[in-house]
Order: structure tokens, then sequence, then C-alpha cells
């Protein structure tokens, strides 16, 4: 499972917080279904009809900032988004994406934005660190996941790892 | 080379004499709190850890867990009131003792608790499921938010695994004039690094400023750190972290400092001699001007609450304003634990309020994340003492939050609009 291919949802906005990837309301429900029709309400309404298992998410900088809410990540997965890339992440919504498990932070260039285009199909390959753009033929490269969050990741979650 | 103190409680919490950052520690975890946001999370993430038939009939420590009922109370609806019941069911499963009941006593907003009931000593690692964990660092203890399944392996284990973070130092000089309040300067300092300026990092205070602020002030500092990204805000103990606590608390402790050689990636050097008044636009913490420059700015609401901006002092500096005059738009007042409520009755600031015209209610996150209890409608502007207004934070993705001073926050509740306190300042 090291490499994961997927349609990127293209959203270039810098700071997407908690609040739009799941509004405060929705913190009182815990059921990963519910929480999964309301992700990204406060950026597009139609965002949970749009995904398709598997599909990856583009956005600006500091993607998650904001709340310790792990119903963000929840929301995200449950929708079908397995990765996001971004040029970097709020430290709680990486660690809750990687401990819990629901989907991978992808530090890429900012460069790297304005070369992926929204619907453009993509190919992560973890082993190498690189992207490989289907759509356009380009490839780029992504930032290595630190060690303890590599082996986070292969044990599939925080639960799971054997220190 | 020396250690900075959020360097020297990791390296105590792991067994480690030295650490620097970047180095991932595991850290054995000496106070762990949930609420009833985070709470049942946590509860579902050990149902499915049972229903794979690991046995959980215990947790790691429960003379260390505590549980704050906060967000959704009074009970808004009865998905929020089956979340308590839930809750109540597990800490007495667990053997829980501290669980802070509304309606039963103390109660109120986590991260007033933490401090006002002396929860967190200095030195000591604390998480909580709460991103304004970051609060209690102003105890000098090392105070991270996480999410539930981190906090429900700290449940288990007892630990868990923490980066290092590089420290970025503030240094707060000069007099601070009287109608400048913790919450500009922090404002001030966010408006300048940007809601990621201090991602992953830790933010230290210090400087006459921070030496003569109170507790409750110094609170404000570190509770804002969110903000801006940081792991922690964490200011060094001294007489006065030791003088609050001794009401509080007769636990020992060991207060932890950092070496006079420590090291900090950055140093940044503030004198608020001259500095006005702060107040943060829609929508970021970091979009950020003076309140006169926007003076006259007509909006329809303010609220006094959150751990940010309704302690005890920050209702007094808004009795300050509100006394013997009138409200000219809606104005709720908070207070942020039920102790805190009960000294503002003794001293006569919740009578200064009601005469004024404000609605007092219990404490509760409520409106400050847009739950219950105050929610904003469609174009609807507020001036708060909280910490964040992003799109849709208090309510309507359409409406809109000013983030100021709680004595911004009375001199607007005063006119009706954005209002430099200098000007109802008798």
């Amino acid at each position: 499972m090291n490499t994961l291919k997927g349609k990127i949802h293209k959203y270039n906005q810098d700071n997407i917080d908690t609040d739009v990837i799941i509004p405060g309301p929705y913190l009182k429900i815990h059921d990963h279904k519910e929480l999964g029709k309301h992700a990204m309400e406060g950026i597009d309404p139609n965002f949970s009809e749009k995904i398709r298992e598997g599909d990856f998410l583009l956005t600006g900088k500091n993607f998650g900032c904001g709340s310790s809410r792990e119903h963000a990540p929840i929301a995200l997965h449950q929708v079908g988004i397995r990765a996001i890339l971004s040029p970097s992440f709020a430290r709680i919504f990486y660690r809750n994406a990687v401990d819990g498990g629901y989907l991978l932070p992808i530090e890429i260039e900012p460069n790297i934005i304005e070369k992926i285009a929204d619907n453009d199909e993509i190919e992560i390959d973890l082993d190498s660190n690189s992207i490989k753009n289907s759509t356009t033929n380009e490839k780029y490269k992504i930032k290595p996941f630190p060690e303890i969050i590599a082996k986070i990741v292969k044990a599939g979650g925080l639960l799971y790892f054997k220190e | 080379m020396g250690m900075n103190i959020t360097e020297k409680i990791l390296a105590r919490a792991s067994k480690k004499d030295k650490v620097s950052p970047d180095d991932v520690v595991i850290a054995n975890i000496d106070k762990v709190m949930i609420h009833d946001v985070s709470g049942p999370g946590v509860i579902k993430v050990f149902s499915e850890w049972e229903k794979k038939g690991k046995i959980l009939n215990q947790i790691w420590d429960p003379n260390r867990v505590w549980i704050s009922e906060d967000h959704f109370v009074p009970s808004s609806d009865r998905i929020s009131a089956n979340n308590i019941a839930l809750l109540t069911d597990w800490s007495k499963k667990y053997n829980i003792k501290k669980h802070y009941k509304y309606g039963l006593g103390q109660y109120g907003i986590c991260h007033t608790l933490s401090h006002e009931e002396g929860l967190i000593l200095p030195g000591e690692i604390y998480v909580g499921g709460d991103s304004h964990t970051n609060t209690t660092g102003a105890m000098g203890a090392l105070a991270v938010g996480l999410g539930h399944t981190d906090i429900a392996y700290v449940l288990m284990n007892g630990k868990i695994w923490f980066k290092v973070p590089e420290t970025i130092l503030f240094k707060i000089h000069g007099d601070k004039p009287e109608y400048i309040m913790a919450k500009d300067i922090i404002l001030k300092i966010i408006g300048d690094i940007g809601t990621d300026g201090a991602n992953y990092k830790a933010m230290q205070f210090s400087g006459e400023v921070v030496d003569k602020m109170s507790m409750e002030e110094r609170l404000t500092l570190t509770n804002m750190t969110t903000e801006a990204g940081a792991k922690n805000g964490i200011i060094e103990p001294d007489e006065i972290t030791l003088e609050y606590l001794k009401t509080r608390t007769d636990r020992e402790f060991l207060p932890i400092k950092g070496d006079i050689e420590a090291e900090y990636t950055t140093t940044f050097t503030y004198n608020i001699e001259s500095l006005d008044p702060i107040i943060a636009k829609p929508y970021s913490p970091e979009n950020i001007c003076a309140v006169g420059d926007i003076q006259g700015k007509e909006i329809n609401k303010a609220y006094i609450g959150s751990c940010t901006g309704a302690k005890l002092e920050d209702l007094r500096m808004a009795a300050k304003i509100l006394k013997g005059k009138k409200v000219k738009i809606r104005t709720e007042v908070l207070p942020a634990a039920q102790s805190i409520y009960l000294k503002a009755i003794k001293e006569g600031l919740i009578t200064i309020f009601m005469e004024a015209g404000a609605v007092v209610g219990p404490p509760t996150c409520g409106a400050c994340c847009g739950a219950h209890m105050g929610v904003l409608a469609k174009d609807e502007i507020c001036i708060s003492t909280t910490n964040r207004n992003f799109p849709g934070r208090m309510g309507h993705v359409e409406s809109k939050t000013y983030l100021a001073s709680p004595l911004v926050v009375a001199a607007a509740a005063v006119t009706g609009k954005i209002t430099d306190p200098r000007n109802e300042m008798s």
C-alpha cells in the first residue's frame, strides 16, 4: 500500500480551519457517517457529493488550523478522502490524521499547487516520496514523513503502533 | 548549551538528561483532561478497541484524569444530553473522581478549572482533549492539546510521543498602560507572526510586563498561543504562580525553570508603552488593527465569555466600563466557571452587568464555538472576548466576529459601535 491513486479536489486557500471543515454544532455528533455528510460544509456545501473513495485534497498552507476536534479528519475520511496535499498542516490536525489512521497529510512545495489542477488524476508514491500527475505526466517531490510518522502510518494508527 | 523550560519538562518526563528540538521522545504524562466533546470520542475509541477483543477493565491512572462538562452545557438538546449521560457512566466505570458536573457544585470551562482548581502544577506535563489546553502553560507546566485517539492512547498507556518543539521567546517590556490587557498583547503578537507563525513550536513569554502580570492575565497570553499554531505556550513559574496556587492546592511540586544558557530559536522583543488597544477583524485572529482605526463601525452584539475572556479579572475590567451605564446592543456575559460567577456576584459585578441591561448566563463554551446559547445569525456582527473568528465560528458562516479585550468589548456594548475604551474609561 505504498502507492495511492486518486483524483484531486483543489481548494487553493490558506488556513482552511476546523470550523469550516466541520462546524461547531456538529461537535456533539460522534457517528462517523453523519459527520461525513457535513465535511467542509463551511467552504463547499456540495463537498460530500463530489468526493469518491480514494480522492485527494489539494489546499493552501496551514490546513486544519484551529480546534483539536478529531471530527475534522474523521469527516474527511468518511467521505472518501485518503490524502491531503498542502505546503503545511496545523499540528493537531496533522497528528490526529496520522494517529487516528484516517488519512495522509502530504507536505509539498508551495509552487506545486499551481501545477496540479482540479480533477487531475495523481499517484502518490511513499517509497520514492514523489507524486506522478497522470493527467499532465509531470512528477513532483513530496517531503518524506519523519521517522515516527512513517512508523505510525505503516502501523495504521497510534493504537496499533509498537514502540 | 542548556535547556529551556519546555525542553526540561520533556526531558524529565521522558527520563532523559538532555533533549533538543526535533528529538522524538515518549513522555510519561502527569495529567489528562477530557470534556463532553472529546470524551465521547475517547469512549468510542475504547468501545471499538473492546470489539476487537481487547480487555479494558481499567485505565492507566484514574487519579490523574479529570473530566469537564463544558461545551454543550446545560445540555442543549437530546444528543448533548446523551453525551453527558455517556460521560457520567464512563467516569463511574473507570472510577474517575474529578468529574466537574454542571448543577453539582463547581464546574466550568475546562481550561478555567485547570487553574482555578489548581489541577495542574508547575513542571507537570498535561494533555487535554481540546486545542486551548495551551492555556494552562501559564502555570509553568507543559500543556498540550490532543485529539481523542491520542487521549485514548494516553488513558491506556500513561505516555505518548512528542517531537521536542523549537521555542520562540517573547520578551515584553515597558510600563503597561491601564487600558492595555494581555489580550491586546497576544493579538498584536498573532498579527505579527500569523496564525501559523508558531506552528509545531513553543511560545514562551517573559520580560517585566509578564513578571508583573497577574496569573489570570498570563493565562490569556498562553490561551491564544493556539491561534498562532503553537504546540504550547509557557511562562516560567515565579512568586505570582506560587501565590496563586497557595490557596488552591496543598499538593507538593518542584517548579522547573529554564537554564540561564537555554537556547531559543527566535526572540521577539516588544515594548508596549505606546501600544494602542488591538482588535482582530473577521475572519482570522491575525487580521488585526488598532481599535481606533475602525472606531465607529456599527455592531449588533457584545459577548463576554470563554476561557480567554471571562475570568474574574476580565469581568472586573468589563464592569469598570459598564458600571452605571446602559448597553446599546445585545450583550451577553457568561463567567467561565461557577466559582468565578460566585465571586463576581459577591463583588457586585453581576449587578453592574444586569443593571446595564446585559443577560448573564451560566458557564459554558456555548456561543464561543457556535454551539448554543447565543449563536450568531447571517450577517450579524459580534464583538467578543473569545479567541477565534474563523468563518462560522460563532454561528452562521456569513456572521462576523471581532476579537478584543473585555475593556474594548464593554466599550462597544455601551456605544453600539467599535470604540476605543479610553473614551469610555472615567
